[in-house]
């Protein structure tokens, strides 16, 4: 039985219907009970967001289904968007009862959508399983497209262009369209479903950089002297002269901030909307080329040459985060998109996984890498020479591990390494031109046509673009830890001042403590009791040590105040000859 | 070698024909939409602005009557009309959709001081100054929607003469008796020219009646005693009553929880009453700075409107201490009546200045047809503005109402004052023995003592 909500389109149901379903698949479906029921609840429901996201849909199922499923209690987990508050401690009860509900709803909704990505979902992700002795690694892009469909055949092609390379690549957050630019001059726009070349221009001077805005409409160059702002036309709409010679460009398009580093360090945020100049800070580590935006948090990261990573937001001066991550020069970092990890590679030809929430190493890789970036399913590519390497992560315990691996044609020389979002496609710009290879397993399979839609048309795009400025989110609003915004600060709890006696109890105890310790015994004539007398005090005497110490920083501290309060007692009339002290 | 790549043909994604409607798909992994807390903030901050930029309460004034409107009654069984009864005797039927007379009643000498609509819309009941009651037939919906004004004028079914000027009239819910209120309580039937029973407790007169929606033989009245009186007209003698330190100038009672009423009181607060419970107020609603004159609940039960002497209109939550809006014009005059409409997205107010007036319920409500998809915008607005109405900045916009000065000025030199009470309160507490001076809830402060 299927009753539909309209929330969900009939054609994606329908799309889920007709699909070809893997036979393991199948066999699932013909024993569950699927029936679908529309609550009359309107009610907000989901923790962070995605109160439009969630359609009501409550799917039940036969029970068997829903004991034992570890599986879809991981989906669940990721829709929950963390833990459940603790309501134990709540004295309100009103509020507790209303709290409880609604963190009832939430489950519910968090259940719905894990059904609704196990069963609804028209499409599946690529894959790439060796049988035997093969391993994946060796597999060849040949030998890939002999086993894949005509349409994804047409993603495997080298663009030579030998004169005005080396060339680097960005791609609009659908997919759908390439911006590729040549270091002499060569701007192209490419629209990728059709394979169709929309508009090439020739800028006359070096161009470092090509970065896509909110949409395929507008790109900004980082050229000689200025970075610019072309539409799809290729007519240059702004030049931005204030950030200078720029080396490479961010865009943050949730903030409409384009965020550029110069040649002399400099930092620079412009909205890009009303052209304001958010923030310009100086990096103080001198040039650099790896800059990589953290999509989860919009912190951007840059790699100095030093070896620290710092990442900066627009609203400070100074770096939210130093770290120290490699002995040698930075050369290319990358972000995870869940956020949670960070790839850098270092000039010492070490490539390093971090944990961002611990900021910990988690693995060290060896290996050179110009140039990185991970894919929407979390692989990771790395480009050095004329070699480009797929790392993945199978074991689901962040250890990344070789997966495949593609060599370009011998002295062609990566430049920069880009996955095509929602395809299995890895875009590479090179020293020759550009190339594209398929990467089953790469790119998410199932788009939403709210967030990005590789098939949008015009109209969809101009009230995407309506709706996306509507949403622009403030500066502000970037932080390492995103989910803190639209919470309280826990108020800060006074440290309570140890009273005398605890003091002393705590003397005492590091006293007790240094008595037990047992003295070494030392050769002939150093082993008198004598000796170990007074080798036992000067052990005690050390433990004593920083607990005198503090008593007389608290008196000095103590007289020092009461110093000032004689000074303030005097009467009124007289204050004004109290001389000043320098400060 | 097993290998499967992402593919999607442009057929299976985009719609087939131009008539059809775009394919929509739908994941909602958290990772494709990053920061959406952040966003989600963001929507309920414009949600909030959007709100006060949208909030144009006042829909129009419906002018006519050549004296200080005194009363208002609405048809139950009619949405669009209202009556509205002036002080130089004058009562008219309005329509509200095109906000125009339909028809006038005349008759009356002096002031009309009540009106009222039997229960199945049939028969108007008023009364004034003039110690007459006259009943009306009330003109059909046909009459009501003509165009034809040259016959507008109604005549009296009956004028029943008595011997005191009346002050408020009630009709019941369910029956057909209704009362008046003036020197005493009468209890009229429809065929009778003299009252079936009168009742009397004190000597002062009652200004206002009100009976009970759920209980049609029990009625509430307000005199200038100060006092607040409920009867059963099954008794001979009323039943209780108590004595607040200030009179109430008028009383209703909730549709939804009929042994709750809320009386709008002459010291700027309206107090809610439990009527089994009548010692201790359940609500004071304060934020009136000037008298409260009158005050209608809405059908919901959850809110209330009042009019003020301070020339203002408040809306109330049923159990919210301060009001939830405030309407005012720079023309409009001391209120002296106000209505919540029947479907409860209209409040209609009557002032001195003969004009009445007609707001949205809610002050930034979209008129008209809403498309599905419009109402499920706004409910996910309402829904995020709602989330996020803690924070500093949401909270900010969501209370900022703007006040003319007058009111304004008023408001902080009450606060200022109640504030002084407070602190000598606290103060002669402070410097007595301890126990001696018992503060009592503001819940009760206000009442001298309740009578059985």
């Amino acid at each position: 039985m299927l009753i539909l909500v309209p929330s969900i389109s009939a054609a994606s149901l329908r799309a889920a219907s007709s699909q070809a379903f893997p036979k393991r698949r199948l066999k699932r479906e013909r024993t569950t009970d699927l029936s679908f029921q529309k609550t009359a609840a309107a009610a907000p429901c989901d923790r962070q967001a995605s109160l439009t996201f969630l359609p009501f849909l409550f799917i039940s199922m036969g029970s068997k289904e829903e004991n034992g499923d570890g599986e879809m209690d991981q989906t669940v987990k990721k829709y929950l968007r963390g833990e459940a508050a603790n309501l134990e401690g709540l004295q309100d009860k009103k509020l507790k009862g209303q709290l409880a509900i609604r963190e009832e709803l939430y489950g519910k909704s968090a259940k719905a959508a894990a059904k609704i990505e196990k069963w609804l979902l028209p499409s599946e992700g690529g894959y790439l399983e060796a049988e035997g002795i093969e391993k994946t690694w060796r597999i060849k892009q040949e030998s890939i497209a002999r086993e894949v469909d005509i349409l994804s055949l047409r993603n495997q092609y080298d663009i030579v262009l030998p004169e005005l390379g080396p060339y680097t690549i960005d791609f609009t957050p659908n997919g759908r369209y390439m911006a590729a630019a040549g270091r002499k001059g060569h701007l192209a726009v490419v629209d990728m479903k059709t394979l169709s070349l929309i508009k090439e221009i020739q800028v006359r001077e070096t161009v470092r950089d090509v970065v896509y805005l909110h949409n395929e409409l507008f790109f900004a160059a980082a050229q000689k002297k200025y970075p610019y702002i072309y539409n799809r036309d290729g007519t240059e709409l702004h030049c931005l002269k204030e950030h200078g010679a720029v080396s490479r460009l961010q865009f943050l398009k949730n903030h409409f901030l384009l965020a550029s580093i110069n040649k002399f360090g400099q930092l620079h945020y412009q909205d890009v909307t009303m052209g304001e100049m958010v923030g310009n800070y100086r990096t103080g580590s001198g040039r650099t080329d790896a800059m990589q935006v953290n999509p989860f948090n919009g912190v951007v990261a840059l790699g100095h040459s030093s070896g620290t990573v710092t990442m900066w937001k627009p609203t400070s001066a100074a770096p939210l985060v130093k770290m120290l991550c490699h002995p040698g020069p930075v050369s290319s970092l990358a972000f995870h998109p869940n956020g949670h990890l960070m790839a850098t590679s270092g000039k010492e030809k070490k490539i390093k996984i971090w944990d961002l929430r611990k900021f910990e190493v988690i693995q060290t890789l060896s290996g050179h890498a110009k140039t990185l970036n991970f894919s929407q399913k979390g692989l990771l590519a790395a480009g050095t020479g004329s070699f480009v390497q797929i790392l993945g992560d199978f074991s689901g315990s962040q250890n990344y591990s070789r997966y495949m691996s593609h060599s370009i044609s011998k002295g062609y020389q990566v430049g920069k390494v880009l996955f095509r979002p929602y395809e299995d496609v890895l875009g590479i710009g090179h020293s020759m031109g550009w190339s594209s290879i398929l990467i089953p397993g790469s790119g998410e399979p199932n788009f939403d046509s709210w967030v990005a839609n590789p098939f949008e048309t015009s109209k969809q795009r101009r009230e995407k673009e309506v709706h996306s400025l509507l949403d622009k989110l403030p500066p502000e609003t970037i932080m390492l830890d995103p989910t803190k915004v639209g919470t309280v600060r826990p108020a800060r709890k006074k440290e309570k001042k140890p009273t005398k006696e605890e003091r002393e109890a705590e003397m005492e105890a590091a006293v007790e403590a240094a008595k037990d310790t047992d003295i070494k015994k030392k050769t002939k004539g150093r082993n008198k009791p004598s000796k170990r007398a007074q080798r036992r005090k000067e052990i005690i005497d050390r433990a004593k040590r920083p607990f005198l110490e503090h008593w007389v920083e608290e008196q000095e501290t103590f007289r020092k105040k009461q110093k000032t309060n004689m000074e303030t007692e005097m009467p009124k009339s007289l204050q004004r000859f109290v001389r000043q002290k320098a400060t | 070698m097993k290998v499967k790549v992402i593919s999607r043909s442009t057929d299976e994604f985009t719609r087939e024909r131009s008539q059809d409607l775009q394919r929509v798909f739908r994941n909602f992994d958290p990772t494709l939409r990053t920061q959406e807390k952040a966003v989600e903030y963001v929507r309920a901050l414009n949600a909030a602005k959007l709100d006060k930029i949208f909030a144009r309460p006042f829909i129009g004034a419906m002018d006519g009557h050549r004296d200080s409107i005194k009363c208002m009654a609405k048809n139950p069984s009619y949405l669009k009309g209202i009556f509205s009864g002036s002080d130089d005797g004058d009562i008219r039927l309005w329509d509200i959709a095109s906000r125009r007379t339909v028809c006038q009643f005349p008759g009356h000498q002096g002031a009309v001081q009540g009106l009222t609509v039997s229960t199945d819309g049939s028969i108007l009941v008023s009364c004034g100054s003039d110690c007459t009651v006259r009943l009306w037939n009330v003109p059909g919906a046909t009459l009501a929607d003509s165009d034809n004004l040259s016959d507008n004028s109604a005549k009296a079914l009956a004028v029943y003469v008595w011997k005191n000027a009346f002050r408020a009239v009630d009709h019941q819910w369910d029956g057909d008796l209704f009362a008046t209120a003036g020197a005493q309580v009468d209890i009229w039937n429809h065929n009778r020219s003299q009252p079936v029973n009168t009742f009397d407790w004190g000597t002062d007169t009652t200004i206002s009646v009100r009976f009970n929606p759920g209980e049609p033989n029990i009625l509430a009245t307000s005199a200038n005693d100060r006092s607040i009186t409920l009867y059963d007209l099954r008794m001979s003698s009323p039943a209780r009553k108590v004595i607040m330190r200030t009179k109430a100038n008028s009383i209703a009672w909730n549709p939804m929880e009929p042994l709750n009423f809320t009386v709008a009181n002459e010291d700027c607060n309206c107090y809610s009453y439990d009527a089994r419970k009548l010692d201790e107020a359940k609500c004071v609603h304060k934020d009136h700075v000037s008298a409260v004159m009158d005050i209608d609940f809405s059908p919901t039960g959850r809110e209330f409107v009042t009019g003020s002497y301070d020339r203002t209109v408040r809306i109330f939550q049923y159990n919210g201490g301060h009001s939830r809006e405030i309407y005012h014009t720079k023309r409009m005059q001391r209120v002296f009546c106000v209505k919540y409409s029947s479907d409860a997205s209209y409040v209609i107010s009557g002032s001195d200045d003969t004009n009445l007036r007609l707001w949205k319920a809610k002050a930034s409500e979209q008129l008209g047809v809403v498309l599905p998809r419009e109402r499920k915008k706004h409910e996910y607005l309402e829904a995020v503005k709602n989330r996020y109405k803690h924070l500093p900045e949401v909270k900010r916009i969501v209370r900022h109402r703007h006040l003319p000065k007058p009111i304004y000025k008023a408001a902080n030199l009450r606060r200022t004052m109640i504030e002084a009470e407070r602190r000598k309160e606290q103060r002669r507490k402070a410097h007595s023995a301890p126990g001696s001076v018992v503060t009592e809830s503001i819940r009760k402060r206000r009442i001298i003592k309740e009578v059985e």
